[in-house]
C-alpha cells in the first residue's frame, strides 16, 4: 500500500496554533520576556539574566509564602475529599430526595467567587457575623482579622463550604456508575459494609477521585479571589498565599522582574505536580 | 435438600412483579426459568437467595421456613449478566473471597481455589487482574467464585447473554457437567429457549411474573400445558392458527388448507401451533400437507433457512435445513409436518400433540 503525503492537512491546524497563540502563548512569552529584564517604565529594559529567579529562588518571603500554599492546599484535600466522599455515600440514590440534594449540593459551586469572599466575611465578623458573634458569645475569642489561627480556621472552613460539594458530585456520578450486582454480589459473599466500601466502591471510584484530587489540587493551589476578599492575606502575612503574595508584588510594589519570575515559577510547580499526577494517572490506566 | 415456594407474591407500589407462585425445586436439579425480560426470572431468583422478600408468602429451605432469613446467613452463590469480580483482586484472591469471609484456612483456600480454577481453565491466570481478562475468562471467574464455596443453592442469573457467540456455545456446554457431583440446587435464568434445552434438568416457563408451567425440560418442549407456555418455549416463534375439524378432516379456518388426521379430539374449533421447523421447504414426516405462501423475508444462516411466509390473513415462519434460496414477493410451497401440531382448544389448552 503506497502512503500519500499531503502537507495541506497542516493547514486544517493553523486556526487552532493562531487561538493558542494569542491566548497562551504571547502573554506567557511577555511575562518571560520581564522575567530576564528590568524595566523602569516607559519601555525601557535592561538585560538582567537569571537574577530575579536567583533572588526569588532564595527569597524567605517567597518561601514563606510556598510553605502557606503547600499547608493550605494539604488540609483542605484531607478534608475536602473524604468528607466529599462521606457525604456522596450518604446521598439517596433514587427518590424525590436526589434531585433536592443534588440542587443543595449545586449551590455553593454556582456562588461567585467573590461573592463567596464577602459573605463569609460579613458571616465571620467578631461584633456583627452570625458565625464571628455566635463563637464569641459561645466563650472563644474568635477574632479572624486579628488572629492568624482564626484567620485560617475561617479560610478553610469557607473553602470546605465552597468546594467540597465538587467532590461530592463526583463521588456520587462514581458511585451511580457501580451496577447493584455488584452490592448483591458481595452481599451473598457476607462481606460487611466496610468490605464494600473497602473493596468495590474504592477501586470502582478511583478514576473520579483522581480526578477529584486534580481539580482541587489545581484551584487551591492557585486560590487568590476568595482569600484576597476575606483576609486579604492577613492578618500580617498570615494567610498570604501564593498567589497573593504575587499580585502584591506585581501591582502593590510594582516589581515586574521579580513578579515575572515567580510567576513562572509558580507556573513551573503546578506544570511540574500536574504531570507527576498525571503520568502516575495514566501508568496505573496502562497497566490495567 | 429441597427449594420450596409457597404462594410467593412480590408488589412493588402498584405493579406486581411475581404473581402468587408455588415451585418446588428438588436437590441435584438444575432448573431453568424460561422468558423474557421483565417475566420476572431476576426477582424470583431474588427472593430465592433472601435478595428481596417476598410481599407474602413462604421460602422454606430443607424443612425450615427461611423466609425472613438474610442473605449472608444463608448458603447460596449467584452468577449475574454483567461479570462480577472484585476490580482489584486477582483472579486467585476473587476466587478466594467467599472463602477468605467465612475463615477457611489458607491451605485449604489454595487447594480448593487451584481445583475450581483448573475446572474453569483459569490455572494460567490466577495471577491476573479481572480487567486483563476476556469476557469469557472474567465470566469464568465469577462462575469459580459461585462454584468454590459449597453453596446449597447457586443462582446463574443470565450469565452467557453478555458473552459472544463463540464463548456462549463453550460454556453453555460445559455449564451442566460443572453441576453433575454437586450437592446442590441450581437456578439457571435465560431468556433463550435453546439455552433451556441445551442445559436440560427442569424447567419453569414464565411470562409476566407468572410461572406457566414447571417440569422437566423435555416435557415442558414437546407438551407445553397451553399455548402461553409453548409460545414462551418457542424460538423462532411459533406459528398459530384457528382450524376447524369435522370427523377426520382438519382445515385451517382461514383459507382451504385441509389435512386427516386420526387426531382424536370432538369436532368443533381448535388453535393449533407449528414449530418452525415443522414448516419446511420439503417434505418431512409420514404425514404432511402442503400450504402456499408469499415470501416475506428469507434469513440464510447456512445450516439453516428462516423464511417468513404469508397465508391468509396469517404471517407464517419456516425453519428448513441448508440454504433455500427464495425471493422476497415469490409464491413458495411449504410443507407442514401434521405430526407435530399441537392442538389447543379454545382457553388455549392443550388437548393432544402430533
Amino acid at each position: 500500500m503506497n502512503k500519500t503525503f499531503n502537507q495541506k492537512a497542516w493547514f486544517f491546524v493553523i486556526p487552532v496554533f493562531v487561538l493558542v497563540a494569542f491566548n497562551a502563548a504571547v502573554p506567557l512569552m511577555t511575562v518571560v520576556n520581564y522575567s530576564f529584564q528590568e524595566t523602569f517604565g516607559s519601555n525601557v529594559f535592561a538585560w538582567e539574566g537569571t537574577r530575579w529567579f536567583k533572588e526569588i529562588l532564595h527569597s524567605e518571603r517567597f518561601h514563606a509564602s510556598l510553605g502557606r500554599q503547600v499547608i493550605f492546599t494539604f488540609i483542605i484535600l484531607l478534608i475536602q475529599l473524604p468528607l466529599g466522599i462521606g457525604i456522596a455515600l450518604t446521598m439517596p440514590k433514587k427518590g424525590w430526595g436526589v434531585p433536592v440534594c443534588l440542587i443543595l449540593m449545586s449551590m455553593p459551586l454556582l456562588i461567585p467567587w467573590n461573592v463567596v469572599g464577602a459573605m463569609w466575611n460579613i458571616f465571620a465578623l467578631p461584633d456583627i457575623g452570625f458565625l464571628g458573634n455566635s463563637l464569641n458569645t459561645l466563650g472563644f475569642d474568635y477574632n479572624f482579622t486579628q488572629q492568624s489561627g482564626d484567620a485560617w480556621f475561617t479560610t478553610i472552613l469557607m473553602d470546605v463550604w465552597h468546594w467540597t460539594s465538587l467532590v461530592v458530585l463526583l463521588s456520587y456520578a462514581g458511585l451511580n456508575s457501580i451496577q447493584p450486582a455488584y452490592y448483591q454480589a458481595a452481599e451473598i459473599d457476607g462481606a460487611s459494609r466496610w468490605d464494600i466500601f473497602r473493596y468495590i466502591e474504592l477501586p470502582k471510584m478511583k478514576k473520579v477521585l483522581t480526578l477529584a484530587i486534580l481539580l482541587r489540587f489545581m484551584d487551591s493551589f492557585m486560590i487568590y479571589t476568595e482569600p484576597f476578599v476575606l483576609t486579604g492575606g492577613g492578618p500580617g502575612n498570615a494567610t498570604n498565599f501564593l498567589s497573593l503574595d504575587l499580585v502584591k508584588m506585581a501591582l502593590g510594589q510594582f516589581d515586574l522582574g521579580p513578579a515575572a519570575a515567580m510567576s513562572l515559577i509558580y507556573f513551573l510547580i503546578v506544570l511540574l505536580i500536574c504531570w507527576v499526577f498525571y503520568s502516575i494517572m495514566m501508568r496505573d490506566e496502562a497497566r490495567s | 435438600m429441597s427449594l420450596e415456594l409457597k404462594n410467593i407474591e412480590k408488589k412493588v407500589g402498584i405493579e406486581t412483579h411475581i404473581h402468587s407462585t408455588s415451585l418446588k425445586l428438588e436437590k441435584n436439579t438444575i432448573n431453568v426459568l424460561l422468558g423474557s425480560t421483565l417475566a420476572g426470572k431476576t426477582t424470583l431468583m431474588q427472593i430465592m437467595a433472601g435478595l428481596d422478600k417476598p410481599t407474602s408468602g413462604e421460602i422454606w429451605f430443607n424443612d425450615e421456613n427461611v423466609t425472613g432469613k438474610e442473605v449472608q446467613k444463608r448458603n447460596c452463590s449467584m452468577v449475574y449478566q454483567q461479570f462480577i469480580n472484585y476490580p482489584n483482586f486477582t483472579v486467585f484472591e476473587n476466587i478466594a473471597s467467599p472463602l477468605k469471609i467465612t475463615g477457611v484456612k489458607t491451605d485449604e483456600i489454595k487447594k480448593r481455589v487451584g481445583k475450581v480454577a483448573e475446572l474453569l481453565k483459569l490455572s494460567a491466570m490466577l495471577q491476573k487482574k479481572p480487567d486483563e481478562l476476556s469476557g469469557g475468562q472474567q465470566q469464568r471467574t465469577a462462575l469459580a467464585r459461585a462454584l468454590v464455596k459449597d453453596s446449597d443453592l447457586i443462582l446463574l442469573d443470565e450469565p452467557l447473554a453478555n458473552l459472544d457467540f463463540k464463548l456462549r456455545e463453550e460454556l453453555r456446554e460445559e455449564l451442566p457437567k460443572l453441576f453433575e457431583d454437586r450437592d446442590c440446587i441450581v437456578v439457571y435464568a435465560t431468556t433463550e429457549p435453546l439455552d433451556a434445552l441445551m442445559i436440560g434438568g427442569n424447567t419453569a416457563t414464565l411470562l409476566e411474573g407468572n410461572v406457566i408451567q414447571y417440569g422437566k425440560t423435555l416435557d415442558v418442549y414437546n407438551k407445553p400445558n397451553n399455548l402461553t407456555s409453548a409460545k414462551v418455549f418457542s424460538d423462532p416463534p411459533m406459528n398459530i392458527a384457528e382450524i376447524i375439524k369435522t370427523g377426520d378432516t382438519f382445515k385451517l379456518a382461514d383459507n382451504n388448507v385441509q389435512w386427516k388426521s386420526n387426531v382424536q379430539i370432538k369436532d368443533g374449533k381448535y388453535k393449533i401451533g407449528i414449530r418452525p421447523h415443522n414448516i419446511t421447504t420439503y417434505k418431512e414426516g409420514s404425514n404432511s400437507v402442503e400450504i402456499n405462501g408469499k415470501v416475506l423475508i428469507s434469513e440464510l444462516s447456512g445450516s439453516e433457512s428462516l423464511i417468513h411466509f404469508t397465508n391468509g390473513n396469517l404471517n407464517w415462519v419456516s425453519l428448513s435445513n441448508g440454504i433455500q434460496q427464495k425471493n422476497i414477493g415469490e409464491d413458495t410451497k411449504l410443507h407442514m409436518n401434521v405430526n407435530e401440531f399441537l392442538y389447543f382448544d379454545q382457553n388455549n389448552r392443550l388437548v393432544n400433540h402430533g
